[in-house]
């Protein structure tokens, strides 16, 4: 019974996964600024990402403005909700997209906007991250719309989930620097690499802990028989993904642990579907609940059927012209 | 300092903060995109040097412009959720789609070709760097049809039915799409766009026509931005005539505020020039007006009578004096264009465009009127459409979040003070590359290291390229 709002439930999955790898690896290269203090680092870091940032956060848009075209009643009871997380996420992006540009125009407050760039981006991380855990937790609904307070969000468990998002976020951004660049800075990615890894790890570990505390319900998804066949699949993965990675940190294959990386990330996301499916508002309120009426849904599957396969071909055109490692100095021009 | 705000009127200064904020940047990115377009169009076409170096000084100057654009357009898309979560879960159904092409169409075309448009020139040949180029521009456009759609839709709803659950949805995506008022919104804003990107261009080549006025890049783009001003000015106001004609038919309380008509007109409604509405007493002190002009103009026959606030009741009547003042300022402005237009025109045929002293200074001084029009035209739009956020049937009072006033006030806050922080140093980095006159040799928006290291300030670069072209 596949039917076109649980369609759009993957298509919003989707979208929402594909922001968290492609904006995941600039944010956490953003983050990873203060530790790489050379202006020719940051120069490289910056030009690596450059030509595609812009792309990378458009995900975010239509994550976003998907979920109010298509499941309208989760987006009004959830922005609400995650009041505070998702303005400060939004201010942590506006530093960080401008000191983009803004970095190359001045000399004098270059490293101003160096710490706006790594500000903007663990601001908008952390927000992401707890905005991740609130959900989880679940919201007070009443009615049709939110009914709890504007602090409701903060917990332990969203904070952790937060710190967990700056780990994940920061191990793609290192790995993408171990793809993208040579010399020293590579050097140091790699090292950098191996703490995030474990960083990552202890906080998938405490994440899937404290998970099936939350609710019951949790609990019972992933541990009663026979559904522990289903999801035992998923730790399991994640070990052996685990020990792929490792193995190409210490041969140093340039090109896979960015991509072992991002496995990781297609894991623990699996992982949260597991736990979240079939509500989009946990324990209150599912997708059929909050879909849009059918012919909304229809209207724009015809979009995302044509342009979605489009949009991908030029993405990749995009990052296929700006391949290989980035020089320093040779800059982009 | 909010103290007596509740969180409806706050959400409302949010929202109209966020967006005007917003509104600068495309209003001259779609513009600037067009032109670069055109720009680099006339290059390959004529293979001369002048236009690859206004090309890439107005490519830098674009990057910075868009990449604000963009910050502040993402804070726009999650605003009505955190702000008005009670209209995103009614018209959701309706205009979400709407805004979901837009991404599909326009954003991503527009953030796809970006980075090849800006940093690619020598990496995928002159030929696919172009077709970047038109993309971007035909994203801006994109995302001006769906928005101005979707915004159109709230002003002039049409093609609806509502569900049970008391959502809005669309019964014929066609109507609603294209709403009575859309076409004309499209056709105005678009062109608002082409003529503020063409003020600032022409300020910037008056600018320097004014410090030497046989600078070639400087001679080119104040021309081309004086035909521009020229032509497009005169269909502005067409345009806004019937956008207005349109706006009698579909929303007349909007028209009777813009006008300034709290009383019936019977025999035919005066033009009012100025005046101070007087919201209270229901009149306009201080009237200077013509008579029997107003129904000339709307209805082509001065006799004809005008119905005016007066036959509205009271809980639906609109501010009427920040939509008359700022219905004035827009078309004030939009006269002033016309004139540099024909101003222009004497100087050609006089041969003293580069030269005459007070067409620079007028065309310097009209640099930022396209943004000032942009708003006004905007605040009258939106101020006029009010109690309601689509109009007549869903109030602005039952559309707001259930959140707690301090929660709206303290992101108010907080937006003000970033925005502030980054919007004036982004301004000042715009008009420090403004400063500079385009020269031989211009690089694009990262040149080559040595430069870059040499800040691309205005003296540093104008001293290390000496000769100006
Ligand atoms: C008439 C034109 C117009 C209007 C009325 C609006 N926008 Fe806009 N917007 C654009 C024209 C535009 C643009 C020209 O396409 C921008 C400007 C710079 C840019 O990057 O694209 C843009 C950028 C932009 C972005 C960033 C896109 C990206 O990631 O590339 C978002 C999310 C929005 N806008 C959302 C909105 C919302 C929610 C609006 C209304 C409330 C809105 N815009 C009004
Ligand atoms: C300096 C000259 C002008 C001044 C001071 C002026 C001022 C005004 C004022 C005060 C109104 C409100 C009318 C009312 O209260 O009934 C108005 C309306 C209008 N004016 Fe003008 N106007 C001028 C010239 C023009 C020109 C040259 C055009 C176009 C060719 C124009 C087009 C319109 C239109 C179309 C309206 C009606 C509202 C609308 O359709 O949007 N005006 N003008
Ligand atoms: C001088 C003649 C002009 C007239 C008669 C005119 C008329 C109008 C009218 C009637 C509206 C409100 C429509 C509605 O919501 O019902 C409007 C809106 C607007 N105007 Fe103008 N306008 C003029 C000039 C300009 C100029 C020169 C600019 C900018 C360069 C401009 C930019 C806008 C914008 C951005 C809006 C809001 C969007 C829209 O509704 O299209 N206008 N104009």
């Amino acid at each position: 019974m596949i039917d076109i709002a649980t369609i759009w439930a993957f298509i919003i999955a989707f979208a929402v996964f594909v922001y968290v790898v492609m904006d995941g690896f600039d944010l956490g290269l953003g983050m990873l600024f203060p530790l790489f203090p050379k202006k020719q680092d940051r120069d490289v870091m910056m030009n690596s990402v450059a030509p595609v940032w812009d792309g990378n956060e458009t995900w975010l848009v239509l994550g976003g403005g998907g979920l109010m075209a298509a499941f309208p009643l989760a987006y009004a009871v959830l922005m609400p909700a995650l009041y505070t997380p998702i303005i400060v996420m939004l201010l942590g992006l506006v530093f960080r997209g401008v000191a983009f540009e803004f970095r190359w125009r001045t000399t004098r407050e270059r490293n101003l906007w160096d710490i706006a760039f790594a500000g903007g981006s663990l601001l908008a991380t952390l927000a992401q991250g707890v905005a991740l855990g609130a959900i989880l937790q679940g919201v007070v609904v009443n009615g049709r719309h939110y009914g709890g307070g504007w602090w409701d969000w903060l917990t332990p468990f969203s904070v952790l989930t937060g710190l967990a998002l700056v780990a994940g976020y920061g191990l793609l951004g290192a790995t993408w620097l171990v793809m993208k660049t040579e010399g020293e800075l590579r050097d140091r990615a790699y090292r950098l690499s191996w703490w995030l890894l474990f960083a990552m790890l202890g906080a998938i570990g405490a994440v899937s802990l404290a998970t099936p505390f939350l609710d019951a319900e949790y609990a019972r998804r992933w541990f009663a028989w026979p559904n522990v066949l289903a999801t035992a699949p998923v730790p399991i993965a994640v070990a052996v993904v685990t020990a792929l990675l490792l193995r190409s940190l210490r041969a140093q294959q340039d090109y896979r642990p960015f991509f072992l990386a991002l496995t990781l990330f297609a894991l623990s996301y699996a992982g949260l579907g597991i736990s979240m499916w079939p509500y989009i508002v946990p324990r209150s309120i599912t997708i059929w609940q909050a879909a849009a009426p059918d012919n909304s849904l229809v209207f724009m599957s015809y979009g995302i059927a044509v342009l979605v396969p489009l949009i991908l071909a030029y993405t990749g055109w995009a990052y296929y012209v700006f391949r290989g490692k980035v020089r320093a100095g040779a800059g982009y021009h | 300092m909010f103290e007596g705000w509740d969180a409806v009127v706050l959400a409302r200064a949010q929202f109209a903060f966020t967006m005007s904020f917003h509104i600068i940047f495309p209003a001259f990115s779609i513009g600037l995109a067009s032109y670069l377009a055109v720009l680099e169009a006339l290059w390959l076409w004529t293979g001369r040097e002048v236009f690859i170096n206004l090309f890439n000084y107005w490519l830098k100057i674009f990057a910075i412009a868009f990449g604000m654009g963009v910050v502040s357009g993402i804070v726009m898309s999650y605003q009505f959720g955190t702000n008005w979560s009670a209209f995103s879960d009614k018209t959701g159904p309706v205009i979400g789609p709407l805004m979901a092409y837009e991404v599909l169409t326009a954003f991503f075309l527009e953030a796809g070709f970006l980075g090849v448009m800006l940093f690619g020139l020598e990496r995928v040949g002159h030929k696919l760097h172009f077709v970047a180029t038109l993309m971007v521009a035909i994203g801006t456009l994109f995302s001006a049809f769906w928005i101005l759609s979707a915004n159109s839709w709230m002003q002039t709803p049409a093609g609806y039915a509502i569900n049970e659950a008391g959502q809005f949805i669309a019964a014929d995506w066609w109507k609603v799409i294209f709403n009575p008022s859309f076409p004309y919104r499209l056709v105005h804003m678009v062109l608002a766009a082409y003529l503020t990107t063409a003020l600032v261009v022409g300020a910037v080549g008056a600018w320097h026509l004014m410090k030497d006025s046989r600078l070639p890049g400087a001679r080119v783009m104040f021309s081309m931005a004086m035909w521009m001003a020229t032509l497009v000015a005169p269909l502005q106001i067409l345009a806004g005539d019937q956008h207005g004609l349109n706006t009698l038919q579909h929303q007349p309380a909007k028209l009777m505020a813009m006008e300034g008509h709290y009383k019936s007109h019977p025999e035919g409604a005066p033009l009012i020039l100025f005046g101070l509405p007087n919201q209270n007493e229901a009149r306009v002190d201080y009237a200077v007006e013509v008579p029997k002009l107003g129904s000339l103009i709307l209805k082509h026959d001065p006799n004809a009578p005008m119905a005016g606030l007066d036959t509205i009741p009271r809980e639906n009547w609109p501010p009427v004096p920040v939509t008359f003042w700022s219905f004035r300022i827009m078309v004030g402005i939009g006269l002033l264009m016309l004139g540099l237009g024909l101003l222009s025109l004497v100087m050609r045929w006089r041969g003293e465009l580069y030269q005459s002293r007070f067409m620079h200074v007028f065309a310097l001084a009209m640099g930022p009127a396209g943004f000032i029009a942009v708003l006004a035209g905007w605040v009258t739009t939106e101020t006029g459409r009010q109690p309601f956020t689509v109009f007549g049937l869903l109030r602005t009072t039952e559309s707001v979040s259930p959140l707690a006033a301090p929660a709206v006030a303290s992101s108010l806050v907080a937006f003000g003070i970033v925005y502030f922080i980054v919007y004036a140093a982004g301004a000042i980095y715009l008009l420090r590359l403004m400063a500079v006159p385009p020269h031989h040799g211009e690089e694009g928006p990262r040149g080559d290291v040595p430069a870059r290291a040499a800040g691309l300030t205005p003296a540093a670069g104008a001293a290390a390229h000496g000769r100006p072209s």
